[in-house]
């Protein structure tokens, strides 16, 4: 299952924080300082996924952008490499080609996809077209 | 301002926001912030009640501050109100602001569970969907008791939309790992089941994370999912790659279902039915087939998506087990995958390929990789693939091939980095010590392990090598030659110096015949290293030198010399002193022949689990190394000791006086007062762990682990001690001759009750009569045990002719016991193989002239030779399936002779030696146990399961082994228990 997703950008900063599993304050602070640490050493060459004290993380990068998947050393490597990619083009056609900005402004609403998509640390829905209907009908409601 | 010009936010969020990030520093920030707080406050606080939409932008705005890092201390009431806004955009900013702010034990909760009872009633689909998502958020226990008795109805209910189907599932999986006992499955399992039919792809998508836990769980109660999940995949896989439209991925249809369907099939063995069967092999090999297809789209998507089902059927594959075919087709596309240009896809096939190297069927199909893994510990430019190849490289190793494959991770290590040095040291220890085949080659190894890595041999690879050696005698002048050797190298690690005193100790000899390695030299050599060693070391070093007095007597005048230079006999340090004094007071006074006995060649070490493998399972973690590999390990690895004198009887049971297999110890005389206790064996250490064997070693000693000769050292004064014992040892005589012709009586009556009472016991009072009490303290490891038997005379008159027999072989105690005394008398046990009888203890004594002849069982069962093993349940039924044999099985209903308590029957299976397995058998009533049992011939794998039921107050008992003889006494013992 998964444990928590991030997006960090370059410098470190989250731009998204999930939590899937109890952690106090600091240790998801420690947990963002230590993601961060080891994914943006990696380059092109290495694999998107490393090994993170019991699980492992999944990882991709967009442009600035890391989105970090942490899930169980038993799950599925490329399902949820390319989860983190459905994720992204779902963001990208929602926000009309996305950037860092939009997350930053519409923070709200980034918790709103991430719940169609991932729900209780698993896979809800991989539609690309269902999950934008119904992001669309809820931009409709007020 | 991306956002605020695509007009549907909160401008004021907004312009905040904006505020924030043109913060030149972090002070001007917090200056912000607190600005903004303190407005918020008073809004909150202010006497106009708040609209709706000022309150959502408030709370908004406060959850942004939460997330830049501060502490937020107010806003929760306003976070609920929201909540019952019949606005959805305000409901969701107040569900948003609960889920990442309030922690599952707030006093709010009660207000939130009523707000999410009223929306999960609404029957607005939106707002139904906002409640579920919060429930899985939070996911507390007091959610759970609110609400999982409705979810299920949701789920299952036949007008409840499609998207709220998905939350409800997951919602309800968050709330069974929180608090299974809350949620109850029962009535629902069939229709939850069967949503694995539902038309919506996302349903079933949503629904399979639950069912598979569930599974896991409760195999049994959800099997019929098995033929569903195969009749679903069979449609996907055989399905043109647009059919399913929206869940087609890159023209791969529904990749992350498919995952997860073989991800289900997981938790169960191959269907029995022959149809399901058939039908999922087929999908398989569609699968495979589909790898070989060209791709259709050059992006990295389509093959990723394709890729991601394949290796989870190839993990379906691997977890079978059982189809040589598809197993060979695996290694064969694995393979391919070995030489892909994409990183991840060699680091997945190294991955994978390491599971496939246990399977005997695909074992052989691995090997012939070989190359390419070696080229990719060469020349992988990421560690962690290294590593992976390391891994592969050590899971496909056997014995033709170990050779290479060491020599090829020792020249790694000496670029590896660091991270993975110290467990390919182990490993490179462990293989070379479990294929060698000639030992000169296993000695150069270690050697060389020490010569590259030396910072990262931990001691147990030391300990082991030269275990190895003093327990082979046709290695012994080979070590002493390279040992000799490496030690002239101008800079030697520490290790090395370590390894080479002891050995030349012990063995130096063997090459004092060449004048390049005369005594004197190789002691000069020795000497050479000590001042820059550690005072372990320089410890050891000692010992070894008093060593070469006994050797070398030509050596004395100038050892001597050492030992009484300041510097060692005025040594700061207490050990080195003590030691400098002793070994030369020793050296002066006693006489040859004494010195020759107590300086006498180490014994043979018993044989053992390598301490290695213990070590690099810790490293990895439980579970990492599995149970087979570690058995492998130990069947394999035990060739190597087995060249020690080991005594032998027909019997299963090879008993023999303690004192046997370490003869200089016992001429101190310190076995008799060893307390049990001290002979337990400190963790992780081999050679601690033998010498408490001969005594308790001296608590001021604290360099214990490298003090070889540690068991001199408390005996005050040596002299004394020495002379004392060793008389009795030699002119004891036979214990039958000396007692006349009466024959052993048979045993008592009460023989196998008293012997009942220690199957799952290990100390205790064996026998007691109005003269005579038997205590008994034992301990078991592996095939190897030790017994203690005090015999205590209750009379206050002496006890004469005491002997006692064993129907195998034994030693004599003293032959008087006083009135009101204790004699002890220690039995060293080997499990030679699986056996039913216990053996007979005889024992005669004459009292006031009477002669008394009692026989009893010595309570030695078959099951103390128990090592557990803990395992998943997924793996215990796996292994219960797989002994499935009618003569393995034994089983056995019968009435409970005590009270059922639960404490007390977990005790017992404690006891007993095996491992206790939490949360395997669906049925938490039940106990089921796991552990191999080990002798010297083979190792038994025993699965157990105790039914109580409390009711008819009667157990069912099973027990299934791979040996028919094992199965059958281990019930026959275990029946007597409960």
């Amino acid at each position: 299952m998964i444990r928590f997703i991030l997006i960090q950008n370059r410098a470190g900063k989250t731009r998204l924080a999930k939590w899937y599993m109890q952690f106090d304050d600091d240790e998801k602070q420690k947990l963002i300082e230590e993601v961060h640490a080891v994914v943006t050493v990696r380059d092109a060459k290495h694999t998107n996924f490393v090994e993170f004290r019991s699980f492992k993380i999944i990882y991709r990068r967009y442009a600035g952008l890391y989105f970090c998947i942490c899930v169980d050393v038993t799950d599925n490597n490329l399902a949820y490499l390319e989860a983190i990619h459905n994720f992204v083009e779902v963001l990208n056609e929602y926000f009309h080609n996305v950037c860092e900005l939009d997350l930053v402004f519409n923070f709200y609403k980034v918790y709103t996809v991430v719940d169609e998509m991932f729900l209780a640390g698993e896979i809800r829905e991989t539609s690309q077209t269902k999950v934008l209907k119904q992001l669309l009908m809820l931009q409709s409601l007020d | 301002m991306p956002a605020v010009s695509k007009g549907d936010g909160m401008r004021g969020l907004a312009v905040f926001i904006s505020d924030i990030r043109n913060c030149k520093s972090k002070e001007a920030e917090i200056k912000r912030i607190n600005k903004e707080l303190a407005n918020i406050r008073s809004k909150f606080k202010g006497d106009k009640a708040l609209d709706g939409y000022s309150k959502k932008k408030y709370v908004c705005k406060l959850l942004f501050i939460f997330l830049l890092g501060h502490d937020i201390d107010f806003g929760h009431m306003e976070a609920v109100n929201l909540l019952s806004s019949n606005k959805y955009t305000e409901k969701q900013i107040g569900y948003l602001f609960i889920s990442v702010l309030v922690n599952s034990n707030s006093e709010l909760i009660r207000l939130i569970n009523n707000a999410i009872k009223n929306d999960l009633a609404s029957r607005n689909p939106t707002f139904m969907c906002l409640a579920l998502h919060c429930i899985a958020n939070v996911g507390s226990r007091e959610m759970a008791e609110a609400f999982a008795g409705e979810i299920p109805r949701i789920l299952v209910a036949g007008d409840t939309m499609d998207s709220v189907k998905q939350s409800a599932a997951l919602c309800l999986l968050r709330l069974y790992k929180t608090s299974p006992d809350l949620v109850l499955m029962g009535e629902w399992t069939s229709r939850v089941v069967h949503l694995l039919n539902d038309q919506h792809m996302g349903v079933v998508t949503a629904a399979i994370s639950l069912i598979t836990c569930l599974s896991q769980k409760n195999p049994d109660e959800f099997k019929t999912c098995v033929s569903l999940a195969v009749s679903r995949l069979s449609r996907i896989v055989s399905s043109a790659s647009t059919d399913l439209q929206d869940y087609t991925y890159y023209f791969v249809p529904a990749p992350w279902l498919s995952c997860k369907l073989l991800r289900l099939l997981q938790c169960y063995p191959p269907p029995e039915d022959g149809a399901v069967k058939g039908r999922l092999v087929e999908c398989l090999e569609t699968i495979l087939n589909k790898a070989q297809e060209p791709p259709k789209s050059k992006k990295v998507q389509h093959s990723n998506a394709k890729n991601a089902i394949l290796f989870e059927a190839i993990s379906l594959i691997i977890h079978y087990d059982s189809e040589p075919n598809l197993l060979v087709r695996a290694c064969n596309q694995l393979g391919q995958f070995l030489q892909h240009r994409e990183t991840n896809l060699r680091y997945l096939a190294l991955e994978s390929m390491c599971t496939l190297a246990s399977s005997e069927f695909s074992h052989e199909a691995v090997k012939t990789h070989i190359e390419t893994v070696i080229n990719a510990l060469k020349t992988e430019r990421d560690v962690s693939v290294r590593q992976r190849a390391a891994d592969l490289l050590y899971a496909m190793c056997d014995r033709s091939n170990a050779k290479q494959i060491v020599a090829e991770m020792l020249s790694y290590l000496e670029t590896a980095d660091y991270s993975i040095r110290e467990e390919m040291v182990l490993k490179v220890a462990i293989l070379a010590e479990k294929y060698a085949v000639d030992y000169s080659w296993y000695v150069d190894t270690i050697l060389n392990l020490i010569r590259i890595a030396g910072d990262y041999v931990s001691e147990e690879v030391w300990y082991r090598v030269i275990q190895i050696v003093i327990n082979r005698d046709d290695v012994q002048g080979y070590a002493a030659k390279t040992v000799f050797e490496a030690l002239q190298a101008p800079a030697c690690h520490e290790n090395m110096v370590k390894v080479g005193g002891y050995i030349l100790g012990e063995f130096g000899n063997l090459i004092a015949g060449d004048p390049r390695s005369s005594p004197l030299i190789q002691f000069n050599l020795l000497h050479s290293k000590f001042h820059l060693c550690s005072v372990p070391t320089r410890a050891l070093l000692l010992s070894a030198y008093i060593k070469f007095i006994n050797l070398f007597p030509e050596t004395k005048p100038t050892i001597q010399e050492v030992l009484r230079s300041d510097s060692q006999i005025r040594n700061s340090d207490v050990e080195l002193q003590q030691r400098a004094v002793e070994y030369l007071k020793l050296s002066s006074i006693a006489s040859t022949d004494v010195l020759a006995t107590v300086l006498e060649e180490m014994p043979p070490f018993p044989e053992r689990e390598s301490s290695i493998l213990a070590k690099l399972k810790k490293k990895k973690g439980p579970g990492a190394v599995s149970v087979s590999e570690l058995e492998d390990g130990k069947r394999e690895g035990g060739e190597l000791n087995g060249g020690g004198e080991r005594v032998t009887d027909a019997s299963a049971i090879a008993a023999s006086n303690a004192s046997t297999p370490s003869p200089s110890a016992d001429l101190l005389g310190l076995r008799s007062a060893a307390p049990v206790g001290s002979a337990a064996p400190s963790a992780g250490s081999l050679l601690v762990d033998v010498f408490s064997e001969a005594g308790p070693v001296a608590p001021s000693s604290g360099v214990t682990d490298d003090n070889f000769l540690s068991d001199l050292e408390p005996a005050t004064e040596p002299s004394d001690t020495l002379l004392v014992e060793a008389p009795t040892e030699s002119d004891s005589t036979p214990s039958s001759s000396s007692l006349g012709s009466e024959d052993p009586a048979p045993p008592l009556p009460e023989s196998d009750e008293l012997l009942n009472k220690f199957v799952c016991k290990n100390n205790g009072v064996l026998f007691e009569n109005q003269l005579l009490q038997i205590g008994i303290k034992s301990e078991y490891r592996q095939n190897l045990g030790r017994m203690y038997l005090f015999y205590g005379n209750k009379t206050s008159v002496q006890f004469v002719s005491f002997t006692t027999a064993l129907n195998v072989q034994t030693k004599p105690v003293e032959p008087l016991v006083e009135g009101g005394a204790q004699v002890q008398q220690v039995i060293n046990i080997e499990c030679l193989s699986d056996f039913i009888e216990a053996p007979l203890l005889n024992i005669k004594f004459r009292y006031g002239g009477a002669l008394q002849n009692i026989t009893l069982k010595l309570p030695v069962t078959i099951n103390k030779f128990f090592q557990p093993t803990e395992m998943a349940s997924q793996d215990f039924f796996q292994r219960w399936k797989q002994l499935s044999l009618p003569q393995q099985e034994a089983q056995k209903i019968f009435k409970a002779n005590n009270a059922m308590d639960t404490e007390v029957l977990k005790a017992k299976l404690l006891g007993l030696g095996t491992a206790l397995l939490e949360n395997v058998d669906p049925n938490p009533e039940n106990f089921v146990c796991a552990g191999v049992i080990q002798t010297k011939a083979q190792q038994v794998g025993c699965l157990l399961r105790l039914e109580p039921n409390a009711q008819a107050q009667m157990y069912r008992l099973t027990l299934r082994s791979s040996k028919d003889t094992v199965s059958k006494r281990l019930c026959e013992l275990l029946a007597q228990q409960f």
